[in-house]
């Protein structure tokens, strides 16, 4: 299992606050927390980051990849922003992650700059309009955006599907709308297609007390589908332990006493 | 429609590491797909073989694997010189055998001298193994790599029971170390774990999943040694990519096969080929599975082993 480090977010009033005063510690402490915890690649998120949105996702990219030797996730609308970030990555420890497209016309831009910059890309199964209503329709959606990322020449592999993980507490039955809809993902391709979700919209709005728990849950029954990514909190001990233990009854990873401590 | 291989491309890569010093250094390991398979990756490092010595006569060897030494096992550090000069080996494996409590119970200073001894009169690269004994092994290696500091030796075994004391042995010595277990990979994958959780570098480690000769349990070894490999590259699991040790020669050495003379078993053919070629197959099995190091006995056995790589690589 892939996994995507969540933490460094402009909705956290810490990282907006240090983005804000480009004051890079508090960034490089939680890439380099989430790096240890055993985060294959830290999602940055800067949000549509309107003013001065290149400048800052430079700075992101170069201040992050100081202190830790891992790939980024750009998280950005602002495909100015995401290209000087794409510029600024170094790829020694792998191509980054770019989070993402749609199928809605304005996230197309992002699939011209995987292409561009042989960067892998998130394809969020999202249409204008209303939520896709089952796992069905989300195929539909994979469908048109893998045949427009042929179009733009970004080759299958460098796709991950992501079915969009809606909260339990008030879209309780879409929960295992998402959970099949990985599963026939992977069959819209030879050899399968990737798979990612952001794990914790699933626990959003419920009491906090009961987040982790629910996140660790579906987690399981998510990689049991065979999910490859997902973007979620390396800092949740509990949540990595239970991916670690899942991925050991997958056959992922082979099992040694000490497993959790890898 | 043209024929088309079909290709796996794998994430992990195996480890490697030299040992030896200057230019007599060997290295091992290094490659990226399964064993052999060039069209696939880059196995930029021949498998080596090193050729087995012991520190007192070969008493219990067969007498096909012990003739062959007649004229130099009465004596440990003209046997060094025999296999550098005469055979050629790329490496010398001296087991400290003697030491073992059922043997000749020699101390861990003895085997120090021994090893001063043998460092003395060769230049290739040693690999210096224990008497396999849990116990005496902890005091015997850790002479043993204090008197060959500096060599950048392999020593071992190093094992569940007694792996801390040959761990910083081989730390504060700065040579690489075997670490072995009873053909078991998650207990191969524990041991590598608590050897790393003690500062020392998968790097400077080597696998001993336990040997068997074949018609004795060699498809459990093969079994293991490929799930090892596998894991290091498919899985990328870094605890597994450290290279794999394959101690051919004991095992092969003391089965029916090789000591049954021709009188007793007409069937079975020339006792002496018979035991050559049951050593050399049984290497090459191994070097299928994804060894990197074999140890070895019979010159015969060790050269047609050797060739089979050249043609191989």
């Amino acid at each position: 299992m892939i996994v995507i480090g969540e933490k460094i977010s402009v909705i956290a009033k810490k990282v907006r606050e240090a983005m804000n005063a480009r004051d890079p510690k508090p960034i490089q402490e939680l890439a380099s927390a989430q790096w240890k915890a055993g985060a294959h690649f830290i999602d940055v998120n800067i949000g549509p980051a309107e003013e001065n949105g290149e400048d800052l996702m430079k700075w992101m990219v170069e201040s992050i990849q100081q202190v830790v030797q891992a790939p980024l996730c750009l998280d950005t609308t602002n495909a100015a922003a995401l290209e000087a970030g794409l510029q600024a990555h170094n790829n020694e420890w792998g191509r980054p992650l770019i989070n993402s497209t749609s199928n809605e016309p304005d996230r197309f831009v992002m699939l011209e700059m995987a292409a561009k910059h042989n960067a892998q890309c998130i394809a969020l199964t999202l249409g204008k309009g209303s939520l896709p209503a089952d796992a069905e329709e989300r195929c539909g959606i994979a469908a048109e955006i893998m045949a427009r990322a042929a179009e733009y020449g970004v080759p299958m592999e460098d796709l991950f599907l992501d079915p969009l993980i809606l909260q339990v507490c008030t879209m309780q039955d879409q929960a295992i709308h998402a959970i099949k809809a990985v599963r026939m993902f992977q069959e819209l391709n030879d050899p399968p297609m990737k798979t990612v979700v952001g794990l914790s919209n699933v626990s959003n709005g419920v009491p906090k007390e009961m987040r982790s728990l629910i996140d660790r849950v579906y987690l399981t029954l998510l990689m049991y589908e065979g999910l490859s990514a997902a973007i979620m909190n390396p800092l949740d001990k509990d949540l990595m332990d239970v991916l670690k233990t899942t991925d050991i009854f997958l056959g992922n990873t082979l099992y040694a006493h000490s497993y959790l401590e890898m | 429609m043209s024929y088309v291989i079909p290709k796996e491309s794998y994430t992990g890569k195996v480890l490697s590491f030299d040992f030896g010093k200057d230019d007599r250094a060997v290295t091992v390991g290094g490659e990226n797909t399964l064993p052999f398979l060039s069209f696939e990756g880059q196995q930029p490092n021949k498998p080596v073989i090193a050729c087995e010595i012991q520190d007192c006569p070969p008493d219990d060897w067969p007498d096909t694997v012990k003739d062959a030494y007649r004229d130099v096992s009465g004596d440990t550090v003209a046997w060094a010189r025999h296999c550098q000069d005469v055979l050629n080996a790329k490496a010398v494996a001296l087991r400290l055998l003697s030491t073992h409590p059922d043997r000749d119970d020699r101390s861990a200073e003895d085997a120090a001298k021994t090893v001063r001894d043998v460092l003395a009169a060769v230049d290739v690269p040693l690999v210096i193994l224990g008497s396999n004994h849990i116990e005496k092994d902890s005091t015997v290696l850790v002479a043993a790599a204090e008197a060959a500091s500096g060599y950048n030796c392999i020593i071992g075994k190093a094992q569940e029971g007694n792996y801390k004391t040959i761990v910083a042995a081989a730390l504060a010595h700065n040579h690489k170390l075997i670490a072995m277990s009873e053909l078991d990979i998650n207990l191969a994958k524990q041991l590598n774990i608590l050897i790393t959780q003690m500062g020392f570098s998968k790097e400077k480690l080597i696998t001993d999943p336990m040997c068997s000769a074949l018609g004795y349990g060699l498809e459990y070894t093969y079994s293991v040694m490929e799930r090892i490999r596998l894991a290091a590259l498919a899985q990328n699991d870094p605890t597994m990519q450290p290279p794999i040790l394959g101690d051919v020669g004991m095992y092969v050495w003391k089965i029916k096969e090789t000591v049954a003379p021709e009188a007793d078993v007409p069937e079975w053919g020339a006792l002496r080929e018979r035991g050559i070629a049951w050593e050399a197959i049984t290497a090459i099995a191994m070097l299928l599975a994804g060894t990197n190091l074999l140890i070895m006995r019979h010159p015969a056995a060790i050269e047609t082993v050797e060739k089979t790589i050249g043609e191989l690589v």
